[in-house]
């Protein structure tokens, strides 16, 4: 697919979070929004192996969506490629749906782990590349880090441990938005200098602007295949918070928050925009 | 003041003695190690993950045989445990392995999502459970290992009482399908079933003696002290029944609500804090189905020390004798009705 078809599904994955939260009067759209190029890159982009016929297919390419917060992003992603049918996705947070507010692990078709405390999936991802191993497959696993996530102990457990393991079938990617759930990063609990931080722990590191397709494709092509053999890769992609919707871009108290039926009305015209 | 006991009390007073058990051979991890192992070698799917502890749990057993299988995850219990979520995803059947406190009270956020609520195939071991170990003192002792556990809806809870239970639990928890966790410890417990003759199902309770004055509900080490209290009681003409309560989640029912009726006294006994553990699961059994007396052997709300074993059992009441006393006690209410 080309870019330009790229840029259209990340527009209409961006327009399903937008109307699955607000029906749900709930959720996390902007923590969708930074991330939906890099999802969206994935799934059609040709860089992720998958059969939505058959989900649990073991030789797949794995994605696990470590800040789980962003699982209308990946429900969204999920139907558009055929895990499910659409129509199930305006039952988010429902009672009896099995769209829950966060991710729970094989409860849809192609959610592979349960997520939503925060910090856990990187671990996960490196336990199937160490599965993949002993069953001799080379499937790659990414996992989708928030930057606040990288705040968590465990992360930093599972970076050492997929170093020392060698796991370069592991691709972590940062969707480094530059707020947290309180505040800016740099104010709350800086993260600086990330790049160096996930070097220092045996990693192979590319930086992205999440937001620009071209450089999104081309910097996840190359995570694909690192020039170092052994080591892990990490991408950190410089995003935005609420990206594609100008009064969530400028507010980050948007954290966590739908928007209201008028707000999203307005979000709408600049989506289509 | 030190004092010393005739070679005959000491005898008498070594746990299993007065129920006719013989000695204790090896430590109960001992055991896991060789059950462990028995499992990796008959089912290729077994990997075993280690929180740089497996010469304690004795999951070393694994690491020498098969390494490829094995895997020493470092001293990082959250990264332990979701890693051995991502194995059970990919069909492996992963033993997790550490301390029950460091496993727990490090990773209970990953059993919770990653195991718990993710229902996957997972095994967990968290040896060093309760005051046994001694020494090392009370930073190393899981003592609230029934509590948290029972806060994972999903998981099995399983506590051998002898080397013959530990290898049938182990079998038992490999072949069932979903996470289960298993209790085991430093200490060496006299054998209460013959070697592998111990018949284990999960949620069927084995009944040990046969008595209709008062049933004792013991699990672990309390097993045997069970056993030893139910021979002095039938010494006082008190008849106990004894039930090893060897799997506390999904619990027997039908065993406990029939020990009830036909007893209409019942004492629990645990390794563990008497908050949140075994008794108090029981006493819900009992007060929904069968109001009876009941009186409990555990840890009060307290923490123990540095010491050895049977000075700790004394000191914070787990022997025959409390377990004793509390049929006393059982029994004469049931009197009093």
């Amino acid at each position: 697919m080309d870019i330009h078809g790229l840029c259209n599904i990340a527009r209409q994955l961006r327009l399903d979070v937008l109307e699955m939260t607000t029906l749900a009067r709930s959720g996390h759209p902007s923590s969708c929004f930074s991330a939906t190029e890099i999802v969206t890159a994935l799934y059609f982009g040709g860089l992720m192996r998958y059969r939505p016929q058959e989900p649990w297919w073991p030789e797949r390419d794995r994605f696990i969506m470590s800040k789980g917060h962003a699982a209308p992003l990946l429900y969204a992603a999920l139907a558009h490629a055929g895990y499910f049918d659409r129509s199930l996705l305006w039952t988010l947070r429902q009672i009896d749906s099995p769209l829950q507010g966060h991710p729970i692990q094989a409860l849809l078709p192609g959610v592979e782990a349960t997520t939503g405390s925060l910090g856990q999936g990187l671990s996960v991802g490196l336990g199937h590349v160490l599965g993949g191993r002993l069953n001799g497959l080379d499937y790659r696993v990414f996992v989708l880090l928030g930057d606040g996530e990288c705040q968590a102990g465990q992360v930093w457990e599972a970076a050492m441990a997929a170093a020392h393991f060698r796991a370069d079938r592991l691709i972590a990617i940062v969707d480094y938005n530059k707020f947290q759930e309180t505040g800016p990063i740099a104010r709350e609990m800086a993260l600086e200098p990330l790049a160096a931080k996930w070097e220092s722990f045996g990693w192979y590191v590319l930086e992205m602007d999440g937001h620009d397709m071209t450089a999104v494709m081309t910097t996840l092509t190359e995570a694909c295949r690192p020039p170092r053999p052994g080591r892990p890769t990490v991408v950190i992609a410089h995003t935005i918070k609420g990206k594609g919707v100008s009064f969530v871009e400028a507010d980050y108290t948007f954290h966590g928050r739908a928007l209201t039926s008028e707000q999203a009305a307005r979000a709408r015209k600049e989506l289509m925009s | 003041m030190i004092q010393t006991m005739p070679a005959a009390q000491g005898e008498a007073r070594r746990l299993g003695a007065r129920a006719g058990l013989p000695p204790a051979t090896k430590p109960l991890r001992d055991s896991f190690g060789e059950a462990l192992l028995e499992v990796a070698t008959q089912n290729p799917r077994v990997v075993v993950l280690d929180g740089d502890l497996s010469n304690s749990t004795k999951a070393e057993t694994v690491r020498h045989a098969f390494p490829r299988r094995f895997f020493n995850i470092g001293i990082a219990e959250s990264n332990l445990v979701g890693v051995a979520a991502g194995l059970a995803a990919c069909g492996f059947i992963p033993w997790i392995t550490s301390f029950s406190s460091f496993l727990l009270c490090n990773a209970y956020d990953q059993l919770r999502l990653a195991v718990a609520m993710s229902n996957i195939n997972a095994k967990i071991l968290g040896s060093h459970g309760g005051i046994t170990l001694g020494k090392d003192g009370p930073t190393q002792m899981g003592i609230e290992d029934f509590a948290l556990v029972g806060g994972l809806p999903t998981v099995v809870m399983l506590v051998p009482c002898d080397a013959a239970s530990m290898k049938a639990a182990v079998r038992a928890a490999t072949e069932y399908v979903g996470p289960v966790w298993l209790r085991s410890s430093r200490v060496a417990l006299p054998p209460v079933y013959p070697a592998d003759g111990c018949p284990l199902t999960i949620g069927k309770a084995n009944l040990l003696r046969q008595g209709d004055d008062v049933t004792l509900i013991a699990c672990g080490i309390m097993v045997a002290a069970a056993l030893d209290a139910a021979a002095m009681l039938a010494d006082e003409g008190i008849e106990a029944r004894v039930l090893d309560l060897h799997t506390l989640r999904p619990l027997d029912v039908e065993a406990i609500v029939a020990a009830a009726a036909e007893t209409g006294a019942i004492v629990t006994a645990e390794e563990h804090l008497l908050t949140g553990g075994m008794g108090s699961n029981v006493a819900r059994i009992v007060a929904q189905h069968r109001p009876v007396p009941m009186r409990f052997v555990g840890l009060a709300d307290t923490y123990t020390e540095s010491a050895e074993p049977d000075e700790l059992l004394r000191k914070y009441h787990l022997t025959a004798d409390d377990i004793v006393a509390a049929a006393r006690a059982a029994v004469q209410a049931k009197r009093k009705g």
